[in-house]
């Protein structure tokens, strides 16, 4: 019985990171070739790093998900604490509004904020790409905060307010300290959801690519080893932060 | 608005709805300085919402409420010169005992050095000398509800409301803290609101105990005049146990129940008038069959500690009478009772 749990485990990791491994292994082939093996080389890291486009478009990927998870998660929080106190059938429906771009197909999303902008005249750019994703982000960060707003205790706002504190200070030096760990998570899923987005980008920017547009115009062309090199650079970034994160949690704990 | 000097708090026609349902029907009541006053009855009796209203968390549907003189209705809570000690302690878990205690002189933007005494005062006060540092997890119940205590009364305010503060400690730490909370308010001198479902608590501590129920005020009085002259049956059956039976007030100190007359201490009611007697059962003394006012036979017994309870039939009515001498089932048994121990109620007194 053992024996089965274990060969089912070892499919299970198999299946998800073999891609990823093969990947990473032919990141350092030194031959175009995604079928031979011809020796180990740096040659497709240094050709990256001296790409302008795909540097450029890194860039713009970056600074996107910076700024649309810290702005989103500012928004999500104040949002959560505002609807936590709302009167229990307001709430729901708040709540229901705001849990549906959520489970909207990102086709939806991208697609209705291309038409919006339009019907606005605005000319699509990095500002309008900012600004979609700063909306798609915003719920996920309400879902994070909302189930540490619940399990606060509502007399730990009303202590601090007991004790002379007026609503602002109360919410900074009491309900923020308690809900962080949902922020935190909701900061987090914001910048990772933002990061790996490829739909709601392709539709809502101009003049401008973010990683995911521009591997999928180049892949068009064909597979290129700098791809490769990239891809698994960002694989271990992204994995960097999720280690931090769980040890974070982790001492927290 | 006039009120007389020692009436502390002035709670005027206040009525508190909510969506629909009324919590407090023309409420209206006095809090006197220095005084530990008791707001006691049974759950959605309106007690906390009476609570909440003196804090500032809730605001009346109509009434005003007074506080030294000033109206202070609608005044949010952190203007008021009241604190509160909430019912599951509401401590702030990402802070030490010494923050928790030191919040509201922060926010008074007191000075390093007067937090520090202040806070240490406190912590001497509650005898939790040494536990600053602490984490709040790492108390116990007893320990966080004195650290409640200590942060509560660090602010120095000049009414303290306390909202069931007990409920979660086991029963011998609740009577210690009886003890010391009411040790406590008359070493501060401050006012006290308590409020809780327990009567054993609100007789110990109170100086005016104020029965509720649903939203309306049954009673109020010193806990002795409560438990001895309680004004209806749900007064009497809510505070300890009591026998209730119907009777007939003949004259003054005379009425009859259980098919005989007894003399009592009660007047002023009309001639004949229809009545509730209320006898507490450790009023009844146990005598000889023969030597009894009324009889009855003994159907069970239990023994409580102290004392013995037993329910005793006769007619029929059954009799609770607790006694330190044990009777037999099945035996039969007189009773006796003393003129004062017949307390006498109008039957309109019932709401």
């Amino acid at each position: 019985m053992n024996l089965v749990k274990k060969a089912f485990l070892t499919f299970i990791l198999v299946f998800l990171y073999a891609p990823i491994f093969v990947l990473i292994v032919y990141s350092f082939n030194e031959s175009r070739s995604m079928a031979h093996w011809t020796g180990f080389s740096l040659q497709w890291y240094r050709a990256l790093l001296q790409d302008t486009t795909i540097m450029s478009a890194l860039l713009v990927t970056v600074s996107v998900a910076v700024v649309a998870s810290l702005v989103s998660t500012v928004i999500g929080t104040f949002a959560a604490i505002g609807i936590n106190v709302m009167t229990k059938k307001v709430r729901i429906a708040v709540e229901f509004i705001t849990n549906i771009p959520v489970v909207n197909p990102d086709i939806v999303t991208g697609i209705s904020l291309m038409l919006l902008f339009i019907f606005f005249r605005i000319t699509l750019s990095y500002t309008t790409l900012l600004v979609s994703h700063i909306t798609f982000c915003i719920p996920y960060v309400i879902l994070s905060v909302m189930p540490k707003l619940s399990q606060m205790r509502d007399q730990t706002y009303e202590a601090a307010l007991d004790l002379g504190a007026t609503p602002l200070y109360a919410v900074y030096k009491v309900v923020l300290p308690e809900i962080k760990p949902g922020i935190m998570t909701g900061a987090i899923l914001a910048f990772t959801l933002s990061l790996d987005d490829f739909v709601v980008s392709l539709f809502t920017r101009q003049g401008v690519q973010t990683l995911s547009t521009l591997i999928y115009s180049m892949a068009r062309r064909g597979i290129n080893p700098k791809i490769n090199a990239l891809s698994a650079m960002m694989f271990v970034a992204v994995l960097g932060l999720l280690l931090i994160v769980n040890l974070r949690t982790d001492r927290n704990s | 608005m006039k009120q007389s000097a020692d009436r502390q708090i002035l709670i005027r026609d206040v009525c508190k709805e909510y969506d629909g349902e009324i919590a407090l029907d023309h409420f209206e009541l006095y809090v006197r300085k220095g005084e530990f006053l008791t707001l006691l009855g049974p759950s959605g009796c309106g007690k906390t919402t009476t609570l909440r209203i003196l804090g500032g968390f809730e605001f009346p549907s109509s009434g005003r409420v007074w506080m030294e003189g000033q109206d202070i209705t609608g005044m949010p809570p952190h203007k008021r010169k009241i604190n509160t000690i909430f019912q599951k302690y509401a401590l702030f878990p990402h802070m030490n005992v010494f923050d928790n205690i030191a919040f509201g002189l922060k926010v008074q933007k007191k000075t390093r050095k007067e937090i520090d005494s202040k806070v240490g005062e406190m912590l001497e006060l509650v005898g939790l000398t040494g536990y600053g540092k602490r984490n709040i997890e790492q108390l116990s119940g007893g320990q966080q509800q004195r650290v409640a205590i200590a942060r509560a009364l660090a602010n120095e305010p000049r009414v303290l409301l306390l909202d069931e503060p007990l409920g979660a400690l086991d029963l011998k730490l609740r009577k210690e803290m009886h003890i010391e909370l009411k040790r406590m308010q008359q070493r501060l001198g401050i006012t006290f609101v308590y409020v809780t479902h327990d009567q054993e608590e609100a007789l110990t501590m109170s100086d005016t105990i104020v029965v509720m129920r649903k939203g309306k005020i049954q009673q109020i009085g010193t806990p002795l005049d409560i438990y001895n002259e309680p004004k209806n049956v749900f007064v009497a059956e809510f505070i300890g146990e009591s026998n209730i039976l119907p009777g007939v007030m003949h004259e003054d100190c005379l009425v009859s129940f259980s098919g005989r007359r007894f003399p009592c201490v009660d007047r002023g009611f009309a001639r004949d008038e229809p009545v509730d007697v209320v006898i507490r059962p450790e009023d009844i003394q146990l005598v000889a069959p023969e030597e009894g006012m009324i009889s009855g036979e003994v159907l069970n017994v239990v023994f409580m500690g102290v004392h013995y309870e037993m329910q005793i039939q006769s007619g029929p009515f059954v009799f609770l009478v607790q006694s330190t001498m044990k009777e037999e089932k099945g035996r039969s048994v007189g009773m006796k009772v003393p003129p004062d121990g017949i307390h006498i109620m109008r039957k309109d007194a019932l709401s």
